[in-house]
């Protein structure tokens, strides 16, 4: 008998590489990344070979010349003389700007909408399903437009527009213009007092919870606070001779010029954005608390906590555990999303790179590749930074 | 290593099939698919649009018509892709479409660069600007600080920022995507001014309901020689594209229309007219086309005046006249090379 099975054991037969468990997986593995790899390789050469075809090279050298186009919402300096290095970072910053305002936004209506939904009241229960259920269900890009269309139509042009709020507010038909910063002097002193004070305001609070939790003393912590932001910058602000002035937008010629500008492409984009995302955000809230057992808050109440203390001491911080990871998904379809911000004109990274400056230079491959490339990297930040979050706030195993 | 022979081999060969689809003929494309596929733009009065019976009419449709039908005799032959400003390079570099018909200047960049060889010159423009009467601006230099629609990716919007720079004045883009964008922006005074090819302002004007209350400025900030283009790397088709706008020319100047086409090969007397129409000589075949392809060209769509009058004319909503593109018989630009 033994002597029949040692020869099978010695000699390696190439059918054991399927037919033999031990093998088989690595066949299958191995098969498994050829194939990958050639896909790869298929797309790498074929796009090597093309370019070669059509005489192009691949260089990145494009985005130091001038880009030769104005944009109209930036927060650098960018003139129509700038390099295409310059219009990208314009659409990177943008693209964060309406991304950062919208997952903001979002989240605020989105909860408040998600408790809301959950009202024993039935008619504003139901108001909300009817706003959830509406928004989610049409498409992003048509709420956009629709946004849009109604800002060109129902706000006044320029020069027929009332500033409202004492001059500090103009809604015109182009955009809602708020008074400006003019920095002069020694304003560094001031913004540098300013965030320190916001630091000591940080430092106070978790101070006067300590002593709180120590004695049992509570401290007025609000009032403290507001006074702790107010006072030493009034105090270095009079002390500098008033080096931060505002600058109020006024009408001069075509435009308002002055102040801070939104224009209407950045505030329609925001809107719709924040609309829409905050429906999902609602669902995932709602979810949350639904999660969280009945037992916790009859328990508040019964410690006679009111129901919005239960809510937001009791219930939020447990369901949190439950929001954050699906909330970190709504955060990069938001950021995403915001690229269909060039059908209102609005010049984020698609619209600069991806858009004029790729149709001015005919560099597709560079400028797709460099702005997915861009794209990945924002979501994995998001990603990364929402992951260490949930980890914080996470059930910790003891 | 010898894993690496299969991805390799597939690569190559894959590569390979890639490289002889690209460097094929295109006319054996064409002729292979029985269509021609011609970039238009989505929508512009005079030069490209649908009629009510949702065929493709207009100026530059009527080019990509006469290639369809010197090429295939079918002046219907045609399959369009409406494009924008910003798709219409990557559908014609990729080659999605054989030809791009779209009123697309002539730049070096867009010859050197793109590697795209422009076949002539079917429309001399300029870049303008409309305002409403109601502005009381009678002058673009008195723009300054206005909010202007523009078109992206076109040369309108770098020469946009270099007459404001030059000007020292500054000003405020919209930038939209296509040319109806633009109109329901301008009338809904989300901007000033809307800029771009004078005559693209007169089309956009005649579809206008008030067309009374908006003037186009005097100024002219740009030469744009528009014209139909094709991918650098096939000469056979580049010439086909070119002689087909050129005998769209010489008929013209020659007198020969849609009408008379057929009478003017049989008794014209006239050799370069007889050449042109293929009555006499071998012309055709040094393209690889029929030696009559001119005279089915211009019996499909008439010659250049023709088509001009039929679109874009005096007689019509757009009401252009034909200034810089009269013949050069007539005090024009438009000259044709001879037919020999």
């Amino acid at each position: 008998m033994s002597t029949s099975t040692v020869p099978a054991d010695n000699s390696f037969q190439l059918s054991q590489l399927w037919r033999d468990a031990r093998y088989r997986s690595y066949t299958i593995q191995i098969i498994a990344l050829i194939l990958a790899l050639s896909v790869v390789m298929m797309l790498i050469s074929n796009a090597v070979e093309n370019l070669e075809a059509l005489g192009k090279d691949f260089n990145f050298g494009f985005l130091f010349e001038p880009a030769g186009y104005g944009i109209d919402q930036v927060l650098v300096e960018y003139t129509a003389s700038s390099e295409h290095w310059k219009a990208a970072l314009v659409g990177l910053l943008n693209t964060l700007l309406v991304a950062f305002l919208a997952c903001l936004a979002a989240t605020v209506i989105g909860v408040f909408v998600g408790v809301l939904r959950l009202s024993n009241n039935w008619v504003v229960s139901r108001l909300m399903a009817v706003y959830i259920e509406g928004v989610r269900n049409v498409p992003l890009l048509l709420q956009i437009l629709a946004w849009y269309a109604i800002f060109i139509h129902v706000f006044p042009k320029p020069k027929q527009a009332e500033p409202i709020l004492g001059g500090a507010l103009v809604a015109t038909n182009r955009g809602f213009y708020i008074p400006g910063f003019t920095y002069e002097g020694a304003y560094l002193a001031v913004v540098a007092v300013f965030l320190a004070s916001i630091a000591g305001i940080f430092i106070f609070r978790s101070w006067a919870k300590k002593r709180q939790e120590d004695t049992g003393q509570i401290l007025p912590v609000g009032l403290y606070s507001l006074g702790l932001l107010i006072v030493p910058t009034a105090l270095v602000y009079f002390i500098a001779g008033m080096p931060i002035g505002l600058e109020f937008p006024t009408l001069k010629g075509f435009n308002y010029v002055g102040g801070t500008k939104a224009g209407t492409p950045l505030i329609a984009l925001w809107f719709a954005l924040s609309i829409y995302s905050a429906a999902f955000v609602a669902e995932i809230v709602r979810a949350g608390i639904m999660a969280i057992s009945k037992g916790q808050s009859e328990a508040a109440y019964a410690l006679g906590l009111r129901p919005q203390r239960t809510m937001s001491l009791v219930v939020l911080p447990q369901s949190l555990r439950i929001i954050i990871p699906p909330m970190i998904s709504n955060y990069l379809n938001i950021t995403k999303n915001s690229s269909l911000a060039i059908a209102v004109g609005y010049m984020d990274l698609t619209g600069t790179l991806g858009g004029i400056t790729l149709n001015q230079t005919g560099r597709e491959m560079e400028c797709m590749l460099l702005l997915m490339a861009t794209y990945l990297v924002i979501s994995l930040s998001i990603s990364g930074v929402m992951n260490y979050y949930n980890e914080s706030v996470k059930l910790k195993g003891r | 290593m010898k894993k690496m022979i299969l991805p390799v081999a597939l690569g190559a060969a894959f590569a390979a099939t890639s490289l002889s689809a690209a460097t094929a003929g295109t006319l054996e494309d064409v002729q292979e698919r029985g269509t021609l596929r011609c970039a238009v733009s989505t929508g512009l009065a005079g030069f490209s649009y649908t009629d009510e019976n949702g065929k493709w009419q207009g100026f530059d449709v009527d080019y990509c018509r006469a290639v369809a039908a010197a090429v295939l005799g079918d002046a219907d032959a045609v399959e369009f892709s409406p494009t924008t400003g910003k798709t219409r390079f990557t559908a014609l570099a990729s080659g999605e479409v054989d030809i791009l018909s779209r009123n697309t200047t002539w730049t070096y960049s867009r010859d050197a660069d793109l590697k795209f060889t422009f076949l002539g010159v079917n429309y001399y423009d300029g870049q303008g600007f409309m305002v409403k009467k109601s502005l009381g601006v009678t002058s673009a230099k008195e723009l300054d600080g206005a909010t202007v629609c523009i078109q992206t990716g076109t040369t309108t919007e770098l020469n946009l920022s270099d007459y404001f720079t030059a000007q020292g004045m500054s000003y405020e883009p919209l930038s939209i995507e296509t040319n109806t964008e633009g109109r329901a922006n301008y009338l809904a005074d989300a901007c000033d001014v809307y800029t771009t090819d004078a005559s693209g302002l007169a089309a956009s004007r005649a579809t206008f309901e008030n067309a009374a209350d908006h003037i186009i400025l005097p100024e002219i900030i740009s030469k744009e020689p528009l014209g139909p283009l094709v991918r650098h790397g096939d000469d056979q088709w580049a010439d086909i594209g070119r002689w087909v706008l050129n005998a769209m020319k010489i008929a013209e100047e020659k007198g020969i229309t849609a009408a008379n086409a057929d009478d003017m090969a049989a008794t014209s007397q006239d050799p370069e007219v007889k050449r042109l129409l293929g009555a006499s000589g071998e012309m055709g075949a040094a393209i690889g086309l029929d030696n009559n392809f001119a005279l089915v060209a211009i019996k499909a769509v008439g010659n250049y005046g023709e088509s001009f009058e039929r679109h874009l004319g005096t007689q019509t909503k757009v009401n252009l006249a034909r200034g810089l593109n009269a013949s050069w018989t007539e005090g024009g630009l438009q000259y044709a090379p001879p037919f020999r």
